[in-house]
């Protein structure tokens, strides 16, 4: 089996969020970017059914700028075998919406027929949570979410799903697309002998023409603002002082 | 895109180690910090993920199982551990590469255990009465029927309590010469446990609080030749193969540390609101981060330079003295300079900076005080002139 793993190059979950002057976005301009740490979790994912031999090959995609070059090479150093880069903006500060990534996702599947889609559940720049769905809606494909343990068997996967109100085990019947949650596992440090190999791994570098997507936005951004600032802490001595200052706040 | 000279392997080296550091070391500098020891299944634990990660002697050749990293690359790792405890850092091992000199059956006993993480070493050169005169070594080994004899005493030996075997520097001898009596050197490896050999408790640092620095005894401690790491009476030669480049260890670690305080002060001066607004706004706080940012970049490019005049085969004696003085005295002055923006919360132990303040301390002083490498920078030009 082939595993397809789609890695979104955003920025660092350490990085403190600016949003541009302007606010039409966050300011993208020298800072830090990473993969997606959901999507790192995908990986991390594909790479232990590789090592258990459910899987043969495990291929990794992005769709964005020409930097998120390094997002792949960061996903070949912690073990995928093959990457390939779709070239689709410029800017640093575009970002191709969901449905667009959605239609290249599904032109790669009908190119490389994997029997596996593992995505994170969203990523971490807007909170969409929706290219996993929309590729399954457009391959016609099962789907199982927000996976918090996966268990692949012969043509049935069993994936344990973080719902609302506790956890949800399905099962769902292969190919299918699988959109992983945090507490899937902890994804690996990418190993020093990977990462010398990493450079030497195949990366194909096409564009969104080359898979005759239109990539241009569908939805604009009205506003975008700093959440409120939170007010500083203050630090209590016993119990009771606790008790009483939350009081005082009328929070009991 | 990649910053100047680095390539994409050089920026992914530096991120999986950073991202180590910040998860495998940060959490337990505290209780380091707090006891002055390091626990020892935290020990084994970080040992454990580093040879996992491949990391673990990543400072030797592919021919002994190792990554091989280029200078530049080992300083790019040394780089980012030197954000992180010493004292931990000392198990994301990375054994001294002098033992490339061992041979015939010293690579089994002494080499492979200690890049597969299973024997510990430590070097020993300084004694009480020769730090930066190593020459003026006292320890001597004496010729007995096939063996050597050994007495003396080394101190400052840092790590020897973990160590399963150290390599220690002994006079075996004396040459007359024109400028006097000069003292013969050759290497040897000490196994712990040797009858007369003793490992006891050192001085207590202000710097890198649970990395310990040892006193090495020797009392008729008995060697046979096979203990001996190179040829006898080659240990200058020995130590100027191998231990010429660790001083780029010294200042690749003072660049990362400083950034990390630097962090601290930025984010500080970009918090902290004095007279109704941030302090950063205040020329006199916000100047001094420039300099600072600039003196770390500085450092940080001498380093770099001075790795890859390695890599490339060029003399780099000069290159390295001047990035170790100038990193580690930069790091003296950034570490000061952070504490001074934060005003009387700096020196408080709920901020890291008064032990990044105490730790850099000893960067000035050991593998090569900065007068040693003043002196090797001046006669490195000089003695060019006749002078
Ligand atoms: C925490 C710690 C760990 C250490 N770990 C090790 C270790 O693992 N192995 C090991 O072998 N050693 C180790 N050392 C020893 C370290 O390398 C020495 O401390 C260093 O070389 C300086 O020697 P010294 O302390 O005897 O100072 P000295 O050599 O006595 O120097 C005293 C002062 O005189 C100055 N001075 C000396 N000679 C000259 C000169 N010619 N011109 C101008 N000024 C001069 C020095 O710069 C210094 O300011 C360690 C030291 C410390 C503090
Ligand atoms: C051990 C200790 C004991 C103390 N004991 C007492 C005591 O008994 N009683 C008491 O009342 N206080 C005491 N203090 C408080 C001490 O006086 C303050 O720490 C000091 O005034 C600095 O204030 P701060 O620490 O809040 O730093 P901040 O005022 O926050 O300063 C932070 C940094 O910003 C800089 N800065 C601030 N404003 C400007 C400006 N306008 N232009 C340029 N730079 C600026 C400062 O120079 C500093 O580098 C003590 C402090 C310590 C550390």
């Amino acid at each position: 089996m082939k595993v397809l793993v789609p890695v979104k190059r955003v920025i660092d979950y350490n990085v403190k969020v600016r949003v541009k002057a302007d606010g039409s976005g966050v300011d993208l301009a020298n800072v830090k970017m990473s993969m997606n740490p959901f999507d790192e979790i995908a990986v991390e994912q594909a790479i232990r059914l590789k090592e258990t031999g459910q899987a043969e090959e495990v291929v990794a995609v992005s769709i964005g700028v020409k930097q998120a070059q390094e997002t792949l090479r960061t996903a070949l150093a912690m073990g995928a075998d093959r990457a390939i880069l779709v070239v689709a903006a410029d800017d640093v500060h575009t970002d191709i919406e969901p449905l667009s990534v959605a239609k290249i996702l599904a032109k790669i599947v009908e190119e490389e027929q994997p029997g596996l889609v593992l995505c994170g559940k969203q990523a971490i720049d807007n909170d969409m949570n929706a290219t996993g769905q929309m590729l399954s809606a457009l391959l016609g494909w099962s789907q199982a979410t927000f996976a918090s343990e996966v268990e692949v068997a012969g043509d049935k996967a069993k994936v344990t799903r973080e719902v609302d109100g506790g956890l949800q085990t399905i099962e769902v019947t292969m190919p299918t697309i699988i959109t992983v949650d945090l507490r899937l596992n902890e994804p690996r440090y990418a190993s020093l002998p990977n990462i010398m190999k990493a450079k030497k791994k195949p990366l194909d570098e096409k564009t969104a023409a080359d898979y005759g997507v239109d990539v241009s936005p569908r939805l604009s951004v009205v506003k975008t603002e700093e959440p409120a600032a939170r007010a500083a802490g203050i630090k209590v001595g016993s119990v009771d002082e606790l008790v009483a200052k939350l009081k005082e706040a009328g929070a009991v | 895109m990649t910053t100047y000279g680095l390539t994409e392997e050089h920026q992914m080296i530096t991120e999986t180690v950073r991202s180590f550091v910040e998860k495998e070391i940060y959490p337990h500098e505290e209780l380091v910090e707090r006891t002055g020891e390091v626990p020892e299944e935290i020990a084994q634990e970080i040992k454990r993920k580093t040879i996992e990660l491949g990391f673990y002697a990543c400072n030797f050749p592919e021919s002994v199982g190792c990554a091989g990293l280029s200078h530049v690359e080992f300083a790019l790792v040394e780089r980012e551990l030197g954000r992180g405890s010493m004292a931990l850092n000392h198990f994301f091992g990375r054994p001294q590469n002098i033992l490339m000199a061992c041979e015939g059956e010293q690579i089994e006993r002494y080499l492979m255990p200690a890049v597969r993480g299973e024997k510990m070493d430590a070097l020993a050169m300084t004694e009480p009465g020769a730090g930066s005169d190593v020459r003026g070594m006292k320890c001597s080994a004496m010729r007995d029927g096939g063996d050597w004899v050994v007495n003396g005493t080394k101190h400052f030996i840092s790590g020897a309590e973990h160590a399963d075997f150290v390599i220690v520097f002994i006079a075996t001898g004396e040459d007359q010469t024109p400028k006097g009596p000069k003292k013969r050197i050759t290497a040897f490896l000490v196994d712990r446990g040797t009858p007369g050999f003793t490992i006891r408790d050192g001085y207590k640092s202000v710097s890198h609080r649970g990395y310990k620095n040892m006193i090495l005894e020797f009392d008729d401690c008995r060697l046979p030749d096979t203990q001996v790491l190179g040829e006898v009476d080659s240990g200058f030669e020995v130590m100027n193969t191998w231990l010429y480049a660790t001083r780029i260890t010294v200042a690749a670690m003072s660049v990362g540390r400083a950034r990390r305080a630097f962090d601290y002060a930025l984010d500080y001066a970009a918090q902290r609101e004095q007279f109704g607004q941030p302090i950063g706004k205040f020329q006199g706080v916000s100047f001094q981060l420039a300099d600072m940012v600039t003196e770390i970049d500085a450092a940080d490019l001498l380093t770099l330079a001075a790795a890859d005049r390695l890599d490339r085969d060029l003399p780099a004696n000069r290159e390295i003295a001047s990035a170790k003085l100038y990193a580690s005295e930069m790091l003296a002055r950034v570490t000061d300079a952070a504490i001074q923006l934060h005003g009387g919360m700096g020196l408080m132990d709920d901020y890291p900076l008064e032990r990044f303040w105490r730790d850099a301390r000893v960067e000035r002083i050991w593998d090569g005080t900065s007068e040693i490498q003043r002196h090797i920078i001046s006669r490195d030009m000089l003695r060019a002139l006749g002078a």
